[in-house]
């Protein structure tokens, strides 16, 4: 089944073209370590669900680009094109003059009700050509006003158009040292907007890839590219053709609809978070070796000890000891840091992925009580290797991993929403105090779901 | 015809110095000497102008005129769209301010090896002496920037946003070309001067082809350093002859995004006519963006009426800018001073090439002398370019120019931003240690490098805006941001107020470059002296009655604009209270909190009083 992307902003259009690149190489890689057949059958579903094929031959991206500023969009579309591996449809985008403004409110009220149908048709013309569509995948940031707010008024159109179709959204998280300084409002009337209408929402944030790219990736001077490279492949990661728990030999028929049925069990609690492991530069690859059970044992403590990457995790958390739910003496603080899942999935791809043993993920003191451990775990995989990596894991977790962030970004917005600093922008679009006050109250309910889980 | 041949016997000024075509001398770094004079033209491309007796062109670059030949010029009224309107409007208005839709805007962009994306426009209006002298400055080196950019002679996008490509053939108003070889380029400006001295010298000098006739307002007598001659009298003398130019320059924007008002706020045109112009800016395209820099009279400046003008000015400003950036003349002239010290020492001026200076004119089109105040302008001339420079030019972080607004003005009336610009020179050496980026990051915060005379860092901030171009990654960014945080102050409800924009292309001569806005109470002081000024003439009632006698100016406009001001400096001094007294934040904060929040919610970190 097929996917097709949305690309909204410079930052959904900048991240857009790198997963597919990463997609791409993926599958052009001779690294598939797996028989010919089982390579062939990867290939042919990864082509299925993120390209189309045109008659010269090099695939096309089943993407839709928007942006409300030229800029962007037409560099993308020229780099692709240059890469001659994969392009995008020459007609498959839409762009304006001038930009929103970091505005939400411009995004939403304005510029989304007023290219509406031009963006639908194109979505439209998108998913006319997938035989089988599974849904949507929309890429943006919270903190501009694009991708932002025409983000979430997309979403909203998408949902009522194809109400049959999953939608997920992609969100990249600012950076929490600010970059753009109405950055905290955006968001949280982005977050509330699709907490409405999106299936699920999967979060990056800027400061832990960043990161990443610093400390594993071991680069110097970071430029969003190198953000943009480990976030499409940790996506990459996670979309690519696999196994689901249904049988050895099926990929997963819907890709998104899979992804929503093992994570999403309640539409109160639809914040997803993403970690892999190995992560590091190409050429440390080939001097590396990796075992399963070194690789499990790490990712399960990431997910407990709400670790953002393989370094630095804290080894001391644990999980709360069955019949003790109030943290005694001893338990102190660590256990408070404990982060507790609804539901987690685990994606093995690469060498003898068979021998692998996840029961340390299935222990139900990782899991709130009201869902059944069975059900709150899932594990997919393959043995394709991915992307040059002979082995590696990854996990898409619901669980407290965004709280904290969370909590922070909506008690810097109510500070600033306090002062009544900067209302008068959004005001002039139509977004008043009510508006911003139901953004609040939706996400402090959030808040406090996944608080007392 | 852009014939190479042509180019030696050319009579266009503009071919000896040809706005560096070819490698523009920035990058001849191993040869200082030879900067001064840039080289010969090889490829005559960056003409403003065909020279004299050069055949016109054979054709225009497969037939891709300009809409505004059609649609634009067919379509009258304004066409200016800026910012869009509230969603409570019934139906997409059409008359005011919007475009409706060209046929050619339902087309998708074209294969994306041709793709020529369509961006905004922006116009600067250069009002009196000072406004014509800092324009004209900031029209030869935006041309000397593109030309180090734009190498190939088309007319491209980035090009487009100051400058028409007009084909002269038919005479002087020729159609625009939005596509192909560069033709003639004409500044998207209006000059207005009520003296004829400044624009008639711009109109013999080497930038006389990037203006024509119908670009100028000029009157004989002056204002007499006169606020009240230049916003009562010549404000309703010229007014149907402006708003006239006004949409003329605005229709042959495709979108039209931004004003620029460049006048000074110390004499009697500037900021008179100045800021009439302003208030019909704003009548006439509400949508657009008005940005004005204001340069302010320094303390000995010797129009004995200067705080007058610049009080009844400020009051204009307060009410109907979107941002203004404040600028001193002694700050200014101590950067200029600064920058002839590094040079002259010895030490640095071999090292330094001379045109990467901030202040430099080498390698532009100027061919005759520098005037005293062109290394002063040259200053404010850069601080537009790189305001602008994301609005025009790709990177991995665009900021538009409507950005600076939402992200820089956290209350309606508190729009003055604080500019600074690093580096003022760049060593020759183009690998820029980590350190010496570093370096550029703390100089936009030192004292000394403000473009007013303040401290930001012993200030409050509201809220900051790094503009950087060239080759920064935005790990620099966040490291630097990092590092200075702790010894700046922010709002308290504002404490992550950052707002970063990264450009790939860098100013002529740099590898990188950074221009700092700070939404910072250090304006104030600057208020308070100019109020200070104000009342020892008023209190005397000194020279009112020059201005009394004019038609339309009363006593009430000199009390009304002395309250304006009054109410700015009090806004600025509740917000440094907050950053004094922390307690005293709180109960400012209680004022503003919005009356019908919801009681329950976000208890914890509501001001107490909320609470009860
Ligand atoms: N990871 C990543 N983040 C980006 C990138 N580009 C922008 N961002 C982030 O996106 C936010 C800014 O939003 P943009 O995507 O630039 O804004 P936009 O959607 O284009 O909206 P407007 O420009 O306001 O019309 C900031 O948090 C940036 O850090 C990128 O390429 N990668
Ligand atoms: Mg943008």
């Amino acid at each position: 089944m097929s996917i097709v992307t949305v690309q909204l902003g410079q930052c959904g259009n900048q991240i857009g073209h790198e997963v597919f690149n990463a997609i791409c190489s993926d599958v052009h890689g001779t690294h598939g370590l797996c028989s010919k057949k089982e390579n062939e059958s990867y290939h042919e579903a990864s082509k299925e669900r993120f390209f189309s094929e045109e008659k010269s031959g090099v695939p096309v991206a089943r993407a839709v680009l928007v942006d409300m500023e030229p800029k962007v969009i037409s560099q993308t579309l020229s780099i692709a094109a240059r890469s001659g591996c994969w392009k995008y449809d020459d007609r498959s985008h839409f762009c304006q003059k001038q930009g929103s403004g970091n505005n939400w409110a411009n995004g939403y009220s304005v510029h989304g009700p007023k290219h509406k149908d031009r963006i639908m048709n194109l979505v439209r013309k998108e998913a006319e050509k997938c035989d089988r569509l599974s849904g949507f995948f929309t890429i943006m940031s919270m903190a501009g006003g694009t991708g932002s707010g025409l983000g979430a008024f997309v979403t909203q159109c998408l949902k009522d158009a194809f109400p049959a179709s999953f939608i997920l959204n992609h969100v990249i998280w600012p950076y929490g040292t600010g970059e753009v300084i109405v950055q905290n409002y955006n968001s949280v009337l982005t977050l509330s907007h699709l907490y409405r209408s999106s299936d699920a929402l999967l979060v990056h944030e800027n400061d832990v890839i960043h990161k990443i790219c610093a400390q594993l990736m071991n680069i110097k001077q970071i430029s969003f590219r190198d953000v943009n490279q480990v976030i499409a492949h940790q996506l990459g990661s996670v979309f690519q053709p696999i196994y689901t728990g249904a049988g050895p030999l099926h990929y997963s028929r819907s890709p998104l609809g899979d992804l929503m049925e093992t994570l999403v069990p309640h539409p109160e609690f639809k914040m997803l978070g993403l970690r892999n492991i190995p992560q590091m530069p190409e050429n440390s690859l080939a001097y590396s070796t990796f075992s399963w059970p070194g690789l499990i044992k790490h990712l399960r403590q990431m997910l407990i000890a709400n670790a953002t990457m393989e370094e630095g995790i804290d080894w001391q958390v644990r999980p709360p000891r069955p019949g003790s739910s109030i943290p005694s003496k001893h338990s102190t603080s660590k256990s408070l840091h404990f982060n507790t899942s609804i539901a987690n999935l685990v994606l093995l791809r690469g060498k003898d992925m068979h021998s692998a043993d996840l029961g340390s993920f299935q222990d139900p003191a990782l899991y709130t009580s009201w869902l059944n451990p069975q059900d709150a775990f899932n594990l997919w995989k393959t043995p394709r290797a991915f992307n040059k990596y002979e082995k590696s894991a990854a996990l898409v977790s619901n669980s407290q991993f965004l709280l904290k962030p969370l909590d922070n970004l909506v008690g810097k917005a109510w500070n600033m929403f306090a002062s009544k600093a900067y209302i008068h922008q959004y005001t002039k679009f139509g977004i008043e105090e009510e508006d911003f006050l139901d953004s609040f109250t939706a996400l402090e309910q959030v808040i406090s779901s996944y608080t007392t889980l | 015809m852009l014939l190479p041949q042509t180019h030696g016997h050319s009579t266009s000024p503009f071919e000896p110095a040809c706005l560096t075509p070819g490698p523009p001398c920035a990058r001849l770094s191993a040869h200082p000497a030879s900067t001064a004079h840039p080289p010969p033209p090889t490829d005559g491309i960056f003409h403003s102008r065909l020279g004299g007796g050069e055949r016109p062109r054979a054709k225009p670059a497969d037939g891709t005129f300009h809409r505004g030949g059609e649609g634009g010029r067919a379509a009258r009224g304004r066409r200016a769209v800026g910012r869009a309107r509230p969603p409570q409007r019934p139906s997409p208005p059409r008359g005011r301010g919007f475009r409706a839709p060209s046929s050619n805007e339902e087309q998708p962009l074209s294969p994306p090896s041709l793709c020529v994306a369509a961006m905004t426009q922006s116009v600067l209006v250069q009002v009196g002496q000072c406004g014509n002298q800092v324009g004209c400055r900031f029209w030869d080196l935006a041309l000397r920037e593109h030309a180090a950019v734009n190498k190939k002679g088309i007319y491209d996008e980035a090009l487009s946003s100051f400058f028409r490509n007009v084909d002269t053939r038919s005479g002087e108003d020729g159609r625009d070309i939005s596509k192909g070889k560069i033709c003639s380029l004409k500044a998207r400006a209006l000059l207005i001067d009520m003296e004829e001295g400044v624009v008639n010298e711009i109109l013999q000098g080497p930038l006389r082809d990037v203006f024509d006739s119908r670009q100028l307002i000029t009157d004989v007598s002056g204002s007499g350093n006169n606020w009240a001659v230049g916003h009562k009298l010549y404000g309703c003398q010229y007014q149907e002859n402006i708003v006239e130019k006004l949409r003329k320059t605005a229709e042959h924007c495709d979108c039209l995004q931004c004003f620029f008002i460049i006048h000074s706020m110390g004499g009697g045109t500037g900021s008179g006519l100045g800021t009439f112009v302003l208030n019909l800016l704003e009548d006439e395209f509400p949508e657009v963006y008005r940005f004005v820099t204001s340069v302010y009279p320094s303390g000995e400046d010797d129009v004995i009426t200067s705080p007058y003008n610049s009080v009844l000015a400020m009051k204009e400003l307060n009410e109907h800018a979107d941002c203004v950036l404040p600028i001193e003349n002694e700050s200014l002239f101590d950067i200029v001073n600064k920058i002839h010290q590094m040079v002259n020492s010895g030490k640095l001026g071999s090292i330094v090439k001379q045109n990467s200076l901030v202040t430099s004119s080498a390698g532009s089109t100027k061919t005759v002398q520098e005037k005293p105040f062109d290394a002063m302008n040259n200053i404010i001339a850069n601080l537009l370019l790189n305001l602008t420079s994301s609005a025009r030019f790709e990177g991995s972080l665009n900021m538009d120019l409507n950005e600076i607004s939402m992200n820089l003005v956290p209350f309606p009336r508190l729009h003055y931003l604080v500019s600074s610009l690093t580096p003022l020179y760049t060593l020759t050496d183009v690998n820029v240690p980590s350190r010496r980026l570093d370096q550029m990051f703390s100089d936009a915060f030192s004292r000394d490098h403000q473009l007013i005379q303040a401290d930001p860092k012993h200030s409050l901030y509201l809220a900051c805006a790094l503009l950087v171009r060239g080759n920064v990654q935005v790990s620099d960014l966040r490291r630097n941001i990092e590092r200075l945080k702790p010894s700046l102050h922010f709002v308290s409800w504002n404490q992550e107020g950052w707002k970063t924009g990264l450009c790939s292309v860098p100013p002529v001569g740099h590898s990188h470059s950074l221009l700092a806005l700070a939404n910072n109470t250090c304006v104030k002081p600057t208020f308070m002296e100019l109020k200070e000024r104000f009342m020892k003439l008023y209190k005397k009632k000194a020279h009112l009655h020059h201005y009394l006698h004019i038609d339309g100016m009363e006593q009430s406009c000199f009390s009304e604009a002395i309250s304006s001001l009054s109410d700015l400096i009090e806004e600025y001094n509740e917000l440094d209270a907050t950053k004094a007294f922390q307690p005293l934040q709180l109960s400012r904060m209680t004022c503003r909190v919005p009356t019908s929040c919801h009681s329950k919610m976000r208890l914890g970190q509501l001001p107490p009083k909320l609470s009860v």
